[in-house]
């Protein structure tokens, strides 16, 4: 597996590439063309553990659904979650938009470039690559971060340190919340229906 | 305050599970096929009646939208619903809470509307970033299927109706309509030239229509209390519940369901604990997610919370994501964050919006730091009526609001910045320290 020319889906993939493709109206098999970069770059990432989409793959997802290679080029580089270049074991995205901005997401950032990284750059262990990326949706838990699937949220500078030192030593955080509310309810408990808690 | 029994979203925190069992002790999916039985007029009526307006930003009638749909649909070019969950504006983080929390009231919503907008099936568009959002998802939509609710012969109505769920890969600019169905279709998310509109020729050339993920999960539970029961909370032309979600120096921020027009001091003393060092310690408020522009703490505080309330102070409700700034703001800097986000965003298309977008940044960054030359600031405020207006989609006008706000409110603060910088670069030829 070093070039990707031999890609391929593995079995379970394979189905569930025909599955996609069925979801959509006969003849519009390029509406599949997203969920099947996705289920590309997933297995690229199981298989490699880097996440990314190497040119062969695309070539391999394009070919399936009769799509020029040029378009599925061109929507693999507008949507900025497929990866053109390998990432590292986590990709660390920091949000930096205004919300976020406003919680303290400067020194989220400031945590990561104290462990060593860099925006924009992964580090020499191939671990970690940091991303300044743009609003998450997470506003009212900023600020947060996403690091591969999963979101780290009302983080300071300590528990953003805790988070990536924890995934250096191969241990699982705690998801969402780090300062232990439920999603996006206020700190102190529900304000409303409060009898359903 | 909204009194808990007339609250749209039971499980907006995810205390309960999200599951189709648990959404029927909700209430969801209780009478589906008796809410669909009065036809698809008399539900577009309905909705109409309720008052609701879209709550994807624009606040446009979503019954009337749902009325530009052919009433008898040619087999050959099936209707479409387009649900729009690429909920990527910042400060916006409600469809969030709705899709991994209650998304039955997301699909049954999806159902009824499509029923009455004689569609073929929705398409469930959910932003890329939203990875365990969008397994709840597609889960749901699974158990709805193998329920009967949706499928063939949905919920025993006789009614055909699909719903897919496409996930996005990262992209603001598909959160708008003809972009979202452009990605749909397997391209790059770029706005199309409108006429023609979507209800004319939307997804693969047929007629479509694209709701926000709120506008329809409320749909359901508007039917079975009645519309005028909605139609009577708020303020007329602003009726019904909204999500409003609180972000920034605010002591807790959350997201919550409120009346229309709730004034935003209640709205923030109810719910957030207060403005964070107190009411004294407000500096400005961006009401509607960054597009809308700041509203200086003085105009702000008594403000209803509603489309009409906030178009009065030159601002807007767009999807209700209230982003508080305190006195320890760098209003500039916060602002300059915007106008990077859109350089980031725009998708390329329009030269205004491509070359605007940078070039309003850097001038901003410039501004942040006082690094400019006072006409600048007017020179600014024009590029962004010159962007503003001109482009084939709204995010040229998003990009250049905040700017106009922010000089509409805190020119002095501007001014001031550049002259204080100029002091400091002038020491070197004084030869004496500025202070």
């Amino acid at each position: 597996m070093s070039d990707f020319s031999d890609f391929n889906w593995t079995a379970e993939n394979a189905a569930e590439a025909q599955r996609l493709i069925g979801l959509y109206p006969p003849g519009r098999q390029a509406s599949a063309i997203m969920p099947l970069l996705w289920l590309a770059q997933y297995q690229v990432r199981d298989e490699t553990g880097v996440a990314w989409l190497p040119v062969p793959v695309i070539e391999f997802v394009a070919n399936q659904i009769g799509m020029p290679y040029i378009r599925a080029y061109e929507v693999v580089s507008f949507y900025t979650m497929y990866n053109l270049k390998p990432v590292g074991r986590f990709h660390v995205q920091v949000c930096g938009t205004t919300p976020c901005m406003l919680r303290g997401s400067d020194d989220i950032m400031k945590a990561c470039k104290d462990k060593g990284m860099a925006k924009g750059a992964t580090t020499a262990d191939g671990l970690f690559t940091l991303t300044e990326v743009e609003c998450l949706g997470a506003c009212a838990n900023a600020p947060m971060v996403q690091i591969n699937d999963h979101n780290y949220e009302d983080l300071t500078y300590d528990s953003m340190t805790a988070i990536l030192d924890m995934l250096a030593r191969g241990e699982e955080p705690k998801v969402g919340s780090q300062i232990g509310r439920t999603a996006s309810c206020p700190e102190a408990g529900p304000t409303t229906l409060q009898e359903m808690v | 305050m909204l009194a808990d029994k007339d609250r749209i979203f039971t499980n907006l925190y995810g205390f309960q599970p999200w599951n189709l069992e648990a959404a029927r002790t909700r209430g969801d999916w209780a009478d589906t096929k008796d809410l669909m039985s009065v036809g698809p007029d008399g539900l577009i009526d309905a909705v109409k009646a309720s008052g609701l307006r879209g709550r994807g930003g624009a606040g446009f009638p979503t019954g009337m939208k749902w009325s530009f749909m052919p009433k008898t649909p040619n087999p050959d070019r099936p209707s479409y619903l387009v649900i729009n969950a690429d909920e990527s504006e910042p400060g916006s983080c409600k469809d969030r809470e709705i899709i991994r929390h209650d998304p039955h009231k997301l699909i049954e919503g999806a159902l009824i509307a499509g029923f009455a907008m004689r569609a073929r099936a929705a398409f469930i568009y959910i932003r890329g970033e939203y990875i365990a959002e969008a397994k709840v998802l597609m889960a749901a939509v699974q158990e709805a299927y193998a329920a009967g609710l949706i499928g063939k012969n949905a919920c025993g109505t006789g009614y055909d109706f699909d719903v897919v769920v496409h996930r996005g890969g990262g992209a603001y600019i598909c959160g708008e309509e003809t972009a979202m169905i452009e990605s749909l279709e397997g391209k790059k998310g770029q706005p199309r030239l409108k006429p023609p509109f979507p209800a004319g020729a939307g997804l693969y050339g047929n007629p479509t229509t694209v709701n926000n993920v709120e506008s329809i999960a409320v749909v359901p539970t508007i039917l079975r209390r009645g519309p005028e029961w909605f139609a009577a909370i708020g303020r007329p032309k602003n009726e019904g519940t909204k999500l409003f979600q609180i972000s920034g120096h605010v002591n807790r921020p959350c997201v919550v369901e409120e009346a229309m027009g709730l004034p935003f001091r209640e709205l923030i003393d109810t719910h957030c604990g207060g403005i964070r060092g107190g009411w004294d310690n407000l500096l400005a408020v961006i009401p509607g997610g960054s597009s809308v522009p700041l509203v200086p703490a003085h105009q702000i505080m008594e403000a209803p919370m509603d489309f009409d309330g906030l178009r009065d102070l030159k601002s807007g409700l767009g999807t209700a994501a209230v982003i508080v700034m305190d006195k320890s703001t760098d209003i500039v800097r916060a602002i300059a964050r915007l106008s990077y986000f859109y350089k980031h965003e725009s998708c390329g298309q329009c030269t205004p919006c491509r070359e605007g977008t940078g070039w309003m940044w850097r001038v901003m960054e410039r501004l942040v730091t006082g690094d400019a030359e006072p006409h600048e600031i007017d020179m600014l405020l024009e590029v962004t009526t010159q962007v503003e207006g001109h482009t084939i989609c709204a995010l040229g006008d998003a990009a250049a609001w905040p700017i106009q706000g922010l000089i509409r409110h805190f020119r002095p603060e501007i001014e001031a910045r550049i002259a204080k910088r100029k002091g400091f670069i002038q020491v070197p030829n004084m030869g004496i320290a500025a202070e």
